[in-house]
């Protein structure tokens, strides 16, 4: 490194070796602090290893003298946070379900803590918004199979629907193919009578008297006379738009067939009572709430 | 004008120095038009940044009455009767905006104008140095007492000046932490160890790096931390006006006497009498005689301390003073001096201050009191009713940004016969709902749109949400639109 004596004759400093073009740079060192502050960081960096987690091992790690771990502070906060809530969700348990309708901010309170709750433990069936498959109903819309009021959605929601709990809906579609009870043609009749009831086409050949008397026959205990359905026993409208399983013929004959059974689980015990109120509260927001 | 060195004056060690050790700057008083120009405008800022929290500013009841406040945890910033929410951070980038299109303009015009007179590491640093030539005198004394050795009276004076440092710094962090809280009472939560923990931190660190960067680092935060006079030289053009050393003038530097006895030859005798008085009161300690160069922040006392003693030898001031290099050159070459402030790039830069200074009057000017903001709901997008009428659900967000509640009614233009109902509001007419919006707050609600059934309906049609003040009369919208499942 004979370059490092090499002296620029015009500044009188050293230069650095370094030359481009014929160019050489000036050696221009750091001033002391600077120097110093960088073996601080050094020395500080070392601190870093003693007191936080720093070196892995073999099976684990250095956990250092605060034993500060991510982990546990996570945990810190999501307590910290099921207190904050507590206290907030003390003042929903009190209220009423058509006061917390009419308060804004309890409005604002049990549909944020809705929207989360539904998130986890509805939207699996019901979809994220609550916008429903096949065999799981859209609860936007204005029809409910157990009635739409904040307190048959809340019963829904605690006790389900087929659920096995003591309090729970219950009602059976039949399996009237299946059991024998109508035969395959009959199906078909009460099927497409079943089409016309909310103007929907048929087929040709459809028999409309003979579809009236098989529905009037089989159905209408249920469904009730004019098809109009029947919240008690979770028998759908047969008369509005919205179908829950589809209303082309052939899926209508394999539920006339078939039948249907779908299961809502039973949510008592497994949400505490001030959680299903502010689930309640969101669902019967969502839209479709009488 | 640099000589060549000769060789005992030469760094000869081996590898070169790991660290240059720093050359205590000993900035000597002086006195004269740019001195007095730097001791009004430390006045006028150290006076705004000290003072400005304790300003008043009516806004109403339940609002901060402080003139410029920034409020965290509301979120909100104060500046006298503009009141920014932080969505509106967009004005402090045209700030930011503003702030380098000035530098530039400023360096163009008169070179280093921010780093000589108004950056805060100079003011601080300026004050700083008066506290210590008012306690250990000037700087003859206290390179003198440094040499010597420690007396109890130097001693006595040293603990003094750091105290007046010292207090100076805490002052400095005391105020900073005024402008994020209710400066009254945090001063009087502060007396009575009331205040919040976060204040006395911020204190303590502002009382440091004050304490630090004013009292010790000085000039190396300019020479080696600031990114400025990097910036600042690749910006530069040969027009603009910078502090400079007339060698055109000055040289060849000798002695009055000298000077008079080569006169009297009928020769040039430069003015410069080489008294080292540029060199003396220079706060980065660079000699300018060596041309514009890094060190130099171009604060003008040379030009004072060098025009003190030309009265003196009666020769004409202004042998230092803002000049470039071109007018150095016209002058040996017996040309008149040309002065360009009016050029491109001088004038490039007015304009777009001038641009941006209007943008941001404009935007503050039409700025809304009244917002509402619409989101679409994603799942579902649209819902058939048992009737086989057709629903959208929205999320309303609206802003009232003035400092007091107030009633507003939300309409709808959008598919033929549609109804709007929102959820939890209270319908004084059935298709007309009204809600109250808290003062200076976002109230976000969830609204449906309910078209009867059409069969010539389009899949998606625009609907606009408008909501007006009942009371005022404001009015805001937003469009999204309304689909068919």
């Amino acid at each position: 490194m004979s370059e490092h004596n090499e002296i620029d004759h015009v500044s009188g400093r050293s230069t650095t070796g370094h030359e481009w073009d014929g160019i050489k740079e000036l050696n221009t060192p750091l001033p002391r602090w600077w120097v110093l502050t960088f073996y601080a960081t050094i020395i500080w960096a070392i601190g870093y290893w003693v007191v936080y987690p720093a070196w892995p091992l073999v099976s684990g790690y250095t956990t250092g003298l605060f034993q500060y771990s991510t982990r546990a502070s996570v945990a810190t906060d999501l307590a910290d946070l099921e207190k904050l809530r507590g206290e907030k969700m003390a003042v929903l348990g009190n209220a009423s379900l058509a006061d917390i309708e009419k308060d804004p901010a309890l409005l604002a309170l049990a549909r944020a803590r809705g929207k989360t709750v539904f998130a986890d433990n509805c939207a699996p069936c019901h979809g994220s918004g609550g916008a429903g498959a096949k065999g799981f109903p859209n609860l936007n819309d204005d029809d409910w199979l157990w009635g739409g009021s904040l307190d048959q959605i809340m019963q829904t929601i605690q006790f389900g629907a087929r659920s096995g709990h003591a309090k729970t809906h219950e009602g059976q579609m039949l399996a009237f193919g299946r059991d024998g009870i109508l035969k395959k043609d009959e199906i078909v009749t009460v099927a497409n009578y079943v089409r016309s009831l909310s103007g929907l086409s048929t087929a040709p050949k459809f028999d409309a008297a003979a579809g009236k008397k098989l529905f009037t026959e089989n159905c209408t205990s249920c469904h009730g006379d004019n098809g109009k359905g029947n919240p008690e026993l979770g028998a759908p409208n047969l008369t509005d738009q919205i179908w829950l399983y589809g209303s082309d013929e052939e899926t209508l004959v394999e539920t006339i067939t078939n039948g249907r059974a779908g299961v809502m689980p039973a949510w008592v015990g497994r949400l505490d009572p001030v959680t299903v109120k502010a689930l309640t509260v969101y669902v019967h927001s969502l839209g479709g709430g009488k | 004008m640099n000589k060549p060195v000769s060789p005992d004056e030469l760094i000869t060690d081996e590898d070169g120095p790991l660290y240059a050790p720093r050359k205590k700057v000993y900035p000597q008083s002086v006195s004269g038009r740019f001195r007095s120009i730097k001791w009004r405008l430390m006045a006028v800022c150290l006076g705004v940044y000290y003072l400005l929290p304790f300003v008043r500013w009516n806004r109403g009841l339940g609002a901060p009455d402080q003139a410029v406040l920034i409020d965290f945890p509301n979120r909100r910033f104060y500046f006298f009767f503009i009141e920014l929410w932080p969505q509106e951070i967009y004005y402090f980038t045209g700030l930011l905006v503003l702030a380098a299109l000035a530098l530039f303009l400023m360096n163009a015009l008169g070179g280093r104008i921010w780093c000589g007179y108004l950056c805060p590491q100079t003011v601080w640093t300026d004050l700083f140095y008066a506290v210590e030539r008012l306690v250990e005198g000037d700087r003859r004394a206290q390179i003198k007492a440094d040499a010597g050795p420690m007396t109890a009276k130097r001693a006595g004076r040293r603990v003094l000046k750091h105290a007046i440092w010292l207090m100076i710094a805490w002052w400095t962090g005391g105020a900073w932490v005024l402008y994020f809280a209710d400066a009254p009472t945090l001063v009087r939560d502060l007396a009575t160890f009331q205040a919040p923990a976060i204040a006395y931190v911020w204190i303590a660190i502002l009382t440091a790096s004050t304490y630090l960067l004013a009292g010790y680092m000085r000039e190396q935060v300019c020479v080696y931390m600031c990114p400025w006079p990097r910036i600042q030289a690749a910006l530069t053009d040969e027009w603009a006006l910078n502090v400079t050393y007339k060698y055109d003038r000055g040289e060849p530097r000798c002695s009055v006497k000298k000077a008079f006895d080569i006169r009297a030859l009928g020769e040039k005798a430069g003015d410069c009498i080489d008294c080292n008085q540029c060199v003396a009161v220079c706060p980065t300690g660079i000699d300018i005689r060596d041309g514009a160069q890094l060190g130099c922040i171009q604060c003008g006392l040379c030009i004072d301390a060098c025009d003190a003693v030309m009265t003196k030898v009666s020769r004409g001031t202004g042998l230092i003073g803002y000049d470039n290099d071109i007018n150095v050159q016209r002058r040996i070459a017996g040309k008149e001096e040309v002065f360009k402030p009016v050029r491109a790039r001088t004038v490039v830069y007015a304009g777009l201050i001038t641009v941006v200074c209007a943008v941001m009057l404009y935007a503050l000017m039409s700025r809304t009191l009244l917002d509402v903001n619409v989101l679409h709901d994603r799942n579902p997008i649209a819902v058939r009713l048992s009737d086989g009428a057709t629903r959208n659900g929205y999320t309303l967000r609206f802003l009232n940004k003035r400092g007091f509640d107030r009633v507003i009614a939300i309409d709808i233009d959008g598919p033929p016969e549609a109804k709007l109902h929102v959820i939890g509001a209270d319908s004084v007419t059935p298709d007309r709902p009204m809600i109250v919006l808290g003062r200076d707050a976002t109230t976000e609600l969830r609204v449906l749109v309910t078209a009867p059934f059409d069969e010539k309906a389009e899949k998606s049609v625009p609907v606009t949400f408008r909501i007006t003040d009942v009371g005022l009369g404001e009015v805001a919208s937003a469009t999204d639109h309304f689909v068919l499942p």
